[in-house]
């Protein structure tokens, strides 16, 4: 008998809900849904309601009865909001969250480099945003609650997996005892310590890095603003690093590694943490200052992947796909990515609309993502962390020389969480005219917002489909190209045309939508220089084709290539 | 090697004086701090050589007959 913890968890600023289990009816039958998603972190969430989007039902199980205990993910970039503004949960976090865009790096009290993520007017969200992670949560269960296609289940555990045929047979242990489900597919967004991984027996590959890591979120108020801030090699844990984070709500996250040779035990022993905390507050001149423990974890480095995310029946998402390192805030928005695009590659399948080999591409795809982020996040550990020999030599090397050298401080630059780029994706157009653009994200590039008015940007109209956005300057879209997309809509295709003008107000006739592009700034942005171009982006808005001059041939071209992947 | 047709090679009295003021460096950095100083001075001296390619041709001419 499954028996989730019944008290809310402890924390002194967030209000632990603890919801009723799902308990199954006695005496029913095994009921049959077309995906079941184990897990209800971020990842699985934004799976769900990305499918939902795309008019997939799911069953969500959560084997918890209430969100994530501490603050865990604080960081999430602006891809990552960008991604949430599709599922309708970014205007929460807008709201509650602490938006930055620069990061300090700090050496025997000397301020060695400061890091400054670019922000372009065009962009509606900063570089990062800070909110715990139970927020985010709560956000993401609220919009599922609101989604009829979403059924979220409160204290169920998946106790077991198997595939028989083309389906799946999962046993689910709730409190008041187990039942089965059948599905069609099972994702697996169980987290790092994944418990499918395991019972398909599935063995992750990449690195161990050494040392483990304290992170520890206290209440304390400090008059600083929200800038990531780095301590290398302190004088009260030498050798190591320490990271701070403003958090909303007056928390802060402190991160450090722990000397070698100590246990996570040790490390954790209140006494043992309060001094290191304390010390770290005096170095940074606010000795003996007031603060309060929220809660406090110790985490290890690795960088480690699934070579393949789809076996058979069971589909692999976020950090039960791959473990990555603390740094470089990419757990979470790494698995933001992975959820959006495994969504509309099942929804596809699902529908009717490609075959099952889609799904061999969410794989490649996002396999090739996680093993680029895997070779960031060793070159980031191995500067903040370094492995004993020759790397220790050389970052100590680096951290002496960036007193007086300006030349070994860009060294300190902080690989952060970015989108992968499909360059070599086959959904990408062969026939398209993606080389001759000079500027415009390419193909299988992520989007580039573009802001059309005040609180109005380009990606608050994106999604849920394919979207062909046609630069015209004239007063209707060519006839046989609405007909390339009619034909499209009537065999299921979700696809919308935006027209984009420079002209007039007025509506082009047979666009889904007409965006004014006046000054020529999307255009600009989009390496358009003359009428007739187009951009054809995927569900997940990563650019498929491009065209200077689009004719209904090349688009069919295209819409055939991403369906028969 | 390319020591002796570069033309910007050492003459021989220069030489010597790096030869000394190294030395020299080296027990004022102090047996313990040894490795660290000339990891320092590698960076420096690449940085200065402004080349890659050549660094890495040092770092084989240097790991020879260790």
């Amino acid at each position: 008998m499954h028996k989730p913890m019944a008290e809310p968890r402890p924390s002194i600023y967030y209000p632990y809900k603890v919801h009723a289990p799902w308990l199954p009816a006695t005496g029913e039958q095994v009921q049959q849904h077309p995906v079941l998603i184990v897990g209800a972190g971020p990842s699985g969430l934004v799976t769900a309601l990305e499918l939902a989007r795309h008019g997939v039902r799911s069953v969500v199980l959560n084997s918890e009865l209430q969100v994530s205990q501490g603050s865990r993910a604080i960081v999430f970039t602006r891809r990552s909001m960008e991604i949430l503004q599709q599922v309708g949960v970014a205007h929460r976090i807008t709201e509650n969250g602490l938006p930055w865009r620069f990061g300090n790096s700090y050496y025997r009290g000397q301020h060695v480099f400061r890091l400054e993520g670019p922000h372009d007017p065009h962009d509606r969200f900063f570089p990062m945003i800070n909110i715990q992670q139970q927020y985010l949560e709560e956000y993401l269960l609220d919009a599922c609650a609101a989604n009829p296609l979403i059924e979220l289940r409160w204290g169920n555990r998946c106790t077991n997996v198997r595939q028989e045929g083309a389906r799946v047979l999962a046993e689910v242990d709730t409190p008041h005892g187990p039942y089965m489900i059948e599905s069609e597919w099972l994702v697996a967004a169980d987290g790092g310590r994944s418990s499918i991984r395991s019972a398909l027996n599935l063995p992750l590959e990449g690195n161990s890095y050494e040392g483990n890591f304290v992170i520890a979120d206290i209440r304390v108020d400090l008059p600083l603003p929200t800038e990531r801030l780095a301590y290398f090699d302190p004088e009260w844990n030498p050798g190591n690093t320490v990271l701070m984070h403003r958090e909303p709500l007056g928390i802060w996250r402190v991160d450090f590694q722990l000397p070698a040779g100590e246990t996570p035990e040790q490390a954790l022993q209140p006494d043992r943490l309060k001094a290191r905390i304390d010390a770290q507050l005096a170095m940074i001149g606010y000795a003996g200052i007031p603060w309060e423990m929220d809660w406090n974890s110790v985490y290890s480095a690795r960088a480690l992947t699934l070579p393949d995310y789809v076996h058979g029946r069971f589909l692999f998402v976020g950090d039960a796909a791959h473990v990555l390192p603390i740094f470089g805030v990419r757990g979470a928005n790494t698995g933001f990515q992975d959820a959006q695009q495994l969504a509309w590659h099942l929804a596809f399948v699902l529908r009717g609309l490609a075959s099952e080999t889609l799904l061999a591409n969410y794989s490649r795809e996002r396999v090739g993502a996680a093993r680029e982020i895997i070779d960031e996040a060793g070159k980031s550990t191995r500067f903040m962390t370094p492995p004993a020999g020759g790397f220790k030599l050389l970052r100590d090397a680096v951290l002496s020389l960036s007193l007086s050298q300006e030349f070994v401080r860009p060294l300190y630059h902080w690989r952060t969480s970015r989108p992968h780029e499909y360059t070599n994706s086959r959904l990408n157009s062969a026939g398209d005219d993606n080389k001759l653009f000079t500027a415009g994200p390419a193909d299988g590039a992520p989007p580039r917002n573009v802001r059309l008015g005040a609180d109005d940007f380009l990606l608050d109209h994106l999604g849920g489909g394919l979207d062909l956005i046609y630069f015209t300057d004239a007063s209707a879209v060519p006839g046989p190209l609405r007909e390339v997309v009619m034909r499209a809509r009537e065999r299921g295709v979700p696809i919308k045309l935006t027209a984009v003008s420079s002209v007039g107000d007025l509506d082009v006739a047979g666009a889904d939508r007409t965006l004014i592009d006046r000054d020529g700034q999307f255009r600009e942005r989009y390496g358009v220089s003359a009428a007739g171009a187009a951009y054809l982006l995927r569900p997940d808005q990563h650019v498929c084709a491009r065209w200077l001059t689009l004719d209904a041939s090349r688009l069919s071209a295209a819409l055939h290539n991403l369906l028969s992947a | 090697m390319t020591a002796h047709t570069n033309p910007r090679s050492l003459s021989i009295p220069a030489l010597e004086n790096v030869y000394d003021s190294l030395a020299e460096a080296i027990d004022r950095a102090g047996q313990e701090k040894t490795n660290l100083f000339l990891v320092k001075l590698a960076l420096l001296n690449a940085n200065a050589l402004g080349d890659a390619d050549l660094f890495r041709q040092h770092l084989d001419a240097a790991l020879r007959d260790l």
